[in-house]
């Protein structure tokens, strides 16, 4: 990042090369639309790019990367979100005053989406549906490996508060994900063998 | 340790980034707490079930279309070389004002007014040191020193002429 802050295009070259990919990736599971994660990616290199000459090396390069990356993508999820309000606010509305309201069970909701995505995709909307600060925790702890000093300064907190931030996270992964933590049949199995 | 304090070390535990103390007191935690210990194997396998989610690669136009959008920005003009820093050469333009300024006001001589004061006589003496060394001037000023200091001093002749014409 310094050869780039001296000017030299090459290595801004070799930057992109380097974490295109990773910043990619994050902003997908963030935004979980491709073509938003790679225009978002496009906005972060070109900050990194006009922002090159205070560029202080005191700061990690990946720590303020990414606290681009974090900035942007919860602006876009929060504008998007906006935007669904409107949409559905303007929608004829639906038939909900006759129609009986028919809440699934939790187990059963679950298998539908197995159904009808992949495991992957299930996985992701899990991650998706974490609050935003959990979410990005989440994704730069396990995702992008980063240790915890450097999340924390990402996220602007304590890493104590980030330990007790990542472990409700993963909490609530592990409730939703149960089906394929622990999967049902595993589960029956051990509900028989409890009742023997 | 008590489960709601391992609760904020079993992540680290977990993906061994904790020291050897904690690691050791959770440790200790887990194989007295089934609880604790059965959340923590699930935990185990959920980091497993997280890795199912694929990497998502790039279009292969990303690249050229970020070289376009950096060719687009506007690059630094020739005479950025003069002022790195726009903010350095303000300051340096201010500081240069000031500077003639303050060289430009008028002395203030208050400390000095005695010195000065000296200065002058010194100037005065050496000024009339012709006379004050020619011996005949001074013994004339002898003479002088009879004249009472409140009398009027006698008036003129060109003057008295005035006033004999005024009373006519």
């Amino acid at each position: 990042m310094l050869d780039v802050k001296a000017g030299d295009d090459e290595s801004f070259n070799l930057l992109l090369q380097k974490y295109r990919t990773p910043l990619v990736n994050f902003l997908y599971r963030m935004v979980r639309d491709t073509a938003t994660a790679e225009d978002l990616a496009q906005e972060v290199f070109l900050r990194v790019y006009r922002a090159r000459k205070q560029y202080s090396p005191s700061a990690k390069f990946t720590t303020w990367l990414f606290r681009i990356a974090t900035n942007l993508a919860l602006n876009s999820v929060r504008d998007n979100r906006h935007h669904q309000m409107d949409v559905s606010l303007d929608a004829a509305p639906a038939d909900e005053d006759t129609a009986p309201l028919q809440l699934p069970a939790r187990e059963m909701r679950i298998d539908e989406h197995m159904v009808e995505r992949d495991r992957a995709d299930f996985i992701r909307g899990v991650i998706s549906a974490l609050p935003e600060k959990q979410r990005v925790a989440v994704l730069l702890h396990k995702y992008e490996e980063m240790d915890y000093g450097e999340i924390a300064r990402i996220l602007d907190c304590s890493e104590s508060a980030l330990k007790s931030l990542l472990f409700r996270a993963y909490e609530t992964l592990r409730v939703q994900l149960a089906p394929l933590v622990s999967p049902p049949a595993r589960r029956a199995g051990k509900e028989a063998h409890h009742e023997m | 340790m008590k489960c709601e304090d391992v609760s904020k070390e079993l992540i680290p535990y977990l993906d061994r980034r904790a020291n050897s103390a904690d690691r050791h007191e959770v440790e200790e935690h887990l194989a007295a707490c089934l609880a604790c210990h059965a959340r923590a194997e699930e935990l185990r396998k959920l980091w497993v079930v997280l890795d199912e989610v694929p990497i998502v690669e790039p279009s292969l136009g990303f690249d050229a279309r970020m070289r376009a959008r950096i060719a687009e920005e506007p690059q630094p003009r020739w005479f950025r070389w003069f002022v790195p820093q726009p903010r350095l050469a303000l300051s340096m333009a201010l500081l240069l004002a000031v500077s003639v300024w303050v060289a430009r006001l008028p002395q203030d001589n208050s400390g000095l007014a005695g010195t000065a004061q000296s200065e002058h006589e010194q100037f005065q003496v050496i000024k009339n040191l012709d006379v004050l060394e020619n011996y005949d001037v001074l013994s004339k000023f002898d003479a002088l020193d009879e004249v009472p200091a409140d009398e009027q001093p006698a008036p003129q002749p060109d003057q008295q002429n005035d006033q004999q014409q005024q009373q006519e």
